[in-house]
């Protein structure tokens, strides 16, 4: 007579995070002197209005699927990666300058900027993965260093390269995620062949995590270092594996940017955020690649609508920003709301 | 060589006293076993608070509207680090989570505000800035003087006050040793009568005044306005100085104004002769790299409070 499961709550959790931080957005929008209801309006037609917005939604969420799967990936094995954001800042330079600086054939070219992307990523995650496998450095600081590193040395290689320049060149047609295909399905948006990259990438999450052994030790470390030792499992090669592949994943995320929506890389003046966002489209999905996925739709969504609202609603658009960021906010406060729902459950219980 | 010192050291020290005020904040949240990634967060709600309070009260206040700025600012962001403290000491939340939150609603709420009072992405330029002073008696000395006595924020002065009272509070008094035994053993704290969540609680809302602080000094000494970018890593930077001080407050004010040597010399790398070679990314990133070296045991071994990062739980081993 269990009416609320266990995984009911697991899956309530979210949702009710979800829900508080749009009512508490709306309390913001009533006291500052704006209309929620005009806003929500005006955020719902920025996602779903017409055909050309939903292409550019879709695009959105595809960086935003690769973030949450990097720091979902880490965080099974334990480990807090918040280097996302640089790792994916590597890994759309490395995808910029090799989609630029190349000439070869599709075939080629366009994988060769990929991987470059993926393994700029990874590189990026393996060093705070060696100092914390072999120095037991903990690994939320060290890459929130790399983070800045990832940012500074980035911008120096842009202006190096362009010499003295804000942007690189464009990168060849033969290394571009483009689509003329999916462009003209939906009204001429940037949307590009990222997203099945993304989503190819999630089954590769779900693949390696429920079907190899290497997930099966990659997760066991998440849940018990101490175990999986006693076990004969090689710590220290799972957590600096989890963050390498973390950091390809995030290095991917890069390079959607790089070959598809922007074409190049042009000097930043502070973080994408997509990284970060990573952090709240993984908490969201549980850690899971489908989770992940509706994570991503979710805040990708959410942060591409939010453009329409400023014009449609005359809201700013960091509104939307507050939202996500109270949904993280009421996420990781899930203890309380799943005591909160554990007590509605006996008092059901209690009234039969 | 003189000249370069002459105009390098004051940049140094103006650079590094918003990061001593936060980095301190740091400090006693982090004895008391909490960890705050919210800094960044915390600073960057100061240093808006400091300029929309300045602005709005200039005519009013007159001489005194950066002062009381940064009061305000002290008061806002120690709210606002309520927050933090709630999630992370009653609700049991991961603390690195609400701390990234706290990041990006800093921000969100920062720049929706001035998006919204001044209709466009940032604010205007203030008038009354933080007043520079000459020392009595000591900017007369030869050499160091005019190094580093003339012409001194008088936010700079307070935040290196600040640091050696920090260092007595959290070393000299009670309420310090309680702070660190909460941060160490929280069970044996709780053991002796001390009240964990209490002092957890201080400790944390002490971290954000003084971020605000932290915040609001950077804005009225080195931008003069606040937008997008006017706090850009600063708060990260703050923690890097924290942990690269071991801890401890004056360790903390140390490596602050190290980090803030490198960011002059960033700054001003171009202009002098030997240093005009080295590209000026090698000191933007001097800070963290150092504090990776030091996290990794190459500079003195560094250790975090015991306790730190786990909610206390009473009854629980």
């Amino acid at each position: 007579m269990n009416i609320m499961s266990n995984k009911m709550i697991n899956i309530l959790v979210p949702v009710i995070s979800i829900i508080l931080g749009l009512l508490v957005g709306a309390v913001v929008m009533l006291i500052s002197g704006y209309d929620p209801v005009a806003g929500y309006t005006a955020l719902w037609n920025g996602i779903f209005g017409d055909s050309y917005v939903i292409g550019e939604t879709i695009r959105q969420i595809s960086p935003y699927i690769l973030a949450g799967l990097a720091v979902a990936f880490a965080f099974r094995t334990g480990l807090f990666n918040i280097g996302v954001e640089g790792q994916l800042i590597v890994g759309w330079f490395a995808a910029a300058y090799v989609g630029m600086a190349f000439e070869l054939p599709k075939i080629i070219h366009l994988p060769l900027a990929l991987i470059a992307a993926a393994v700029a990523g990874a590189l990026w995650g393996l060093i705070p993965g060696i100092l914390k496998a072999k120095l037991h450095v903990h690994e939320v600081i060290v890459t929130i260093m790399m983070n800045y590193i990832a940012f500074h040395v980035v911008n120096a290689l842009i202006k190096t390269i362009s010499g003295g320049g804000f942007k690189l060149d464009r990168i060849q047609p033969t290394a571009s995620l483009r689509s003329d295909f999916l462009s003209n399905l939906t009204d001429f948006s940037t949307l590009h062949y990222g997203i099945f990259v993304a989503l190819a990438m999630v089954v590769v999450m779900w693949f390696i995590l429920e079907k190899t052994k290497s997930g099966f030790e990659l997760k066991s470390v998440g849940f018990n270092q101490n175990a999986s030792q006693y076990a004969g499992m090689s710590v220290n090669k799972n957590i600096v594996m989890a963050m390498v592949i973390s950091g390809a994943f995030a290095g991917l995320g890069g390079a959607m940017e790089a070959l598809g929506t922007f074409g190049t890389i042009s000097l930043m003046g502070g973080f994408t955020g997509i990284g970060f966002d990573g952090i709240a489209v993984a908490l969201l999905g549980a850690n899971t690649p489908l989770g992940v996925v509706f994570g991503a739709t979710l805040f990708g969504s959410l942060k591409y609508g939010a453009n329409n609202m400023p014009n449609a609603a005359g809201i700013p658009i960091e509104i939307v920003s507050i939202i996500i960021a109270l949904v993280i906010f009421f996420v990781a406060c899930g203890y309380i709301i799943r005591i909160g729902l554990v007590r509605l459950r006996k008092n059901k219980k209690e009234a039969k | 060589m003189l000249d370069i010192l002459y105009f390098i050291i004051p940049i140094t020290i103006a650079s590094a006293a918003p990061l001593i005020f936060t980095a301190i904040g740091g400090v006693f949240s982090e004895r008391s076993g909490v960890i705050n990634i919210g800094l960044e967060g915390l600073m960057i709600m100061g240093a808006f608070i400091g300029i929309l309070f300045n602005l709005f009260f200039a005519d009013v206040l007159g001489a005194w509207t950066p002062w009381v700025s940064l009061l305000v600012a002290m008061l806002v962001s120690a709210l606002f680090a309520t927050l933090h403290a709630v999630a992370s000491i009653s609700f049991r939340a991961d603390q690195v989570v609400s701390g990234v939150a706290i990041n990006m609603l800093g921000l969100a709420i920062a720049l929706f505000s001035v998006k919204m009072i001044f209709g466009k992405g940032q604010t205007d330029f203030i008038q009354q800035k933080i007043p520079r002073f000459n020392i009595p008696y000591l900017e007369d000395i030869p050499i160091i003087g005019p190094m580093f006595f003339k012409l001194v924020y008088g936010s700079s002065i307070i935040a290196i006050a600040v640091a050696f009272i920090a260092w007595f509070v959290i070393y000299k008094t009670p309420f310090g040793l309680r702070l660190r035994s909460v941060g160490e053993h929280p069970m044996a704290a709780d053991t002796m009568g001390i009240k964990v969540t209490k002092i957890r609680y201080i400790a944390v809302i002490i971290s954000g005044g003084l971020a605000g602080i932290g915040g609001a000094v950077y804005s009225q000494t080195i931008t003069n306005d606040f937008g997008h970018a006017t706090i850009n890593g600063q708060g990260f930077m703050a923690l890097a100085a924290m942990i690269f001080g071991k801890w401890h407050p004056i360790g903390a004010m140390g490596a602050a104004l190290f980090f803030g040597f490198a960011q002059a010399l960033a700054i001003s790398s171009s202009s002098i002769k030997f240093l005009a070679d080295i590209p000026s990314v090698y000191f933007h990133i001097f800070p963290y790299v150092l504090t990776i070296l030091a996290l990794a045991g190459f500079l003195g071994k560094a250790n975090a409070p015991k306790a730190i990062g786990k909610p206390y739980i009473k009854g629980n081993r």
